[in-house]
């Protein structure tokens, strides 16, 4: 099987966010693979196990995303492609990153695409369908269980916490919810393995596109914190006094029931 | 300039999901007085289409087709899509739901349009009409704007008000007829494990319990409190990993991000990936034996206590004043 998993670096889960000149700060954070797509990748590993084949993971991002693709390839993927657009491409929105993946994916003839349901920083989640619409295939999203058998796919698939039992084909693109698998830690023989891994480096240039067929459709004008909250009222008393004054606060001053 | 929308209503086991009528409201206020449209899809959705006219739509579009009553992508965009190419509208307002996070991208690719995914906000009207939306699952927030073409955007469930249902409203409802062919994916079977019907992502109060709940039989008292108050049940990562309960029901930075009236936090410490995911609910109450825990710095109301004593406690005072 021609297998592929998208994969984004992101901020550690663990990680406070901080504003500076009007962007994220990244000083001194930790990244990760988004855990989304480590679903992915371990089941693009589990799928080539299972039926042969090779698993490509690929990545739009800057130089620092190798490290994230080393972490794939030390779990076992076979190659890896960064397709870095930093010099050329200003400004990345999902409509952007969605043609650059689809343009580099057109003539490879994956049989199945696997990416996060969502990435855990922009949080949009269009990715993925977007890939899969551009290059006419089937999708399915937030699947927490994949059976191929030949070309016949049997997916199910968590909708607001009911499952939906799927019966479709390859070619396809499916992206991961959380309870698809348990992503293994890269083992220390798999981390030397990795380094000698092929990890294909890709410029704006190398692609079949012009910078105008990229350009973002959306522009975000601010990012800004949440207000902080005050500090809440923590209540006084016996057991069942604080917990009959609990309801009458939630009844009579917060209005919520 | 006067803007034509185009919202998608949901309906579940019949009925229209509140959602729909929040986007009518969203549509409004960017519409700057243009006519707003909702469309209705399904195998049975025509009586619905009056609902949405009261909550504010001018008119109703609805595609019925025995291929429609389950929710595919290629159905639902092919229904969608045929609506569109009728209404060449300016704007289109989905919810924020499965279907919407599913279906959305898919209509914005083919449209090779922008897409404001998960909007909690908007401010200003009209062409002044800003995004606000989450990112990293609600630690911080972004403003967003459409640089040009199409105005698409999702609203998450719950965050912006429905506007008042006015039984008096009047419009019109029709029937559009769409072929619904080559389905690629088929729906084999549905199972319900959500709490009740209630989804967590709709949800007005949550209870959620964390390792404090000690086991799968824990879960079960606050089951009962969510029930009494018409509710749903989350968990965090803690719980779940510990397998006291679904991943499904799995609150945070990883699993779902909500956004309720009231939050009840039972057990749970209050990780800073746990926060991300709730961190936004109007009015918190924590419950955790221990005085330090984070989830307190959060909190409206805390109580410092066991939750199996304070929790059956609430559980009778509640059914007390319901009784009053």
């Amino acid at each position: 099987m021609n297998i592929y998993a998208l994969v984004k670096r992101t901020f550690d889960t663990e990680e406070k966010i901080s504003i500076s000149n009007g962007a994220i700060s990244e000083d001194g954070a930790e990244f990760i693979i988004n855990p989304y797509d480590e679903y992915a990748v371990e089941e693009a590993i589990q799928l080539r196990d299972e039926h042969g084949g090779e698993v490509t993971v690929i990545s739009i991002g800057e130089e620092d995303a190798e490290k994230q693709l080393r972490t794939a390839l030390a779990m076992g993927a076979d190659k890896a492609v960064l397709i870095n657009v930093e010099d050329d491409i200003d400004e990345v929105d999902e409509f952007t990153s969605a043609k650059i993946i689809a343009d580099y994916l057109k003539d490879k003839d994956a049989d199945i695409i696997l990416a996060g349901n969502v990435a855990i920083d922009g949080g949009s989640g269009q990715v993925g369908p977007r890939v899969a619409e551009l290059l006419g295939i089937n999708y399915v999203t937030t699947i927490t269980e994949l059976t191929v058998d030949g070309t016949n796919v049997t997916v199910v698939r968590d909708v607001e916490g009911d499952s939906e039992t799927i019966e479709t084909s390859l070619p396809l693109l499916v992206t991961a919810q959380q309870g698809l698998n348990e992503p293994r830690y890269p083992s220390l023989p798999g981390i030397m393995k990795a380094k000698k891994k092929p990890l294909e480096e890709l410029e704006f240039d190398d692609l079949d596109l012009e910078e105008d067929d990229v350009e973002a459709k959306t522009e975000t004008k601010d990012v800004f914190l949440p207000p902080e909250k005050a500090a809440g009222r923590i209540l006084e008393g016996e057991p069942a006094d604080q917990a009959a004054e609990l309801v009458k606060l939630l009844h009579s001053e917060a209005k919520v029931i | 300039m006067s803007k034509k929308i185009l919202v998608l209503g949901e309906a579940r086991d019949g009925e229209l999901r509140n959602v729909s009528f929040e986007t009518v409201a969203a549509a409004k206020k960017i519409s700057c007085g243009g006519e707003v449209v909702a469309v209705l899809i399904g195998d049975q959705v025509q009586s619905l289409g009056e609902e949405m006219i009261h909550y504010g739509a001018d008119r109703v579009v609805t595609v019925e087709h025995p291929h429609l009553k389950h929710y595919t992508s290629d159905g639902y965009g092919q229904a969608f899509m045929a609506v569109y190419e009728d209404e060449s509208p300016e704007g289109i307002v989905f919810g924020h739901t499965a279907m919407g996070k599913d279906l959305s991208p898919k209509i914005a690719s083919k449209l090779a349009s922008g897409l404001i995914s998960d909007v909690t906000k908007i401010g200003g009207e009209g062409d002044d009409a800003e995004f606000i939306r989450p990112i990293y699952s609600g630690k911080a927030f972004e403003k967003v704007e459409i640089k040009e073409g199409l105005l698409f955007i999702s609203i998450r469930p719950n965050n912006i008000e429905p506007l008042e249902h006015d039984a008096s409203r009047t419009g019109d409802v029709s029937a559009k007829s769409v072929e619904i062919t080559n389905l690629r994916s088929v729906i084999k079977d549905v199972v319900r494990k959500s709490t009740e019907g209630v989804d967590l992502s709709e949800a007005k109060v949550i209870v959620a319990g964390g390792r404090g709940v000690k086991g799968t039989e824990g879960f079960e008292p606050l089951k009962e409190l969510a029930n009494l108050l018409g509710g749903a049940v989350g968990a965090s990562r803690g719980a779940c990993d510990a397998d006291y309960c679904d991943y499904s029901l799995q609150i945070g930075q990883t699993g779902k991000v909500v956004t309720p009236d009231l939050y009840i936090a039972a057990g749970i410490s209050g990780a800073i990936q746990h926060v991300a995911g709730m961190s936004n609910s109007k009015v918190i109450v924590a419950i955790n034996k221990d005085p330090e825990a984070n989830i307190f710095k959060i909190a409206d109301y805390g109580i410092v206590g066991d939750i199996f004593e304070i929790i059956p406690i609430m559980i009778e005072e509640i059914k007390k004043l319901k009784a009053s």
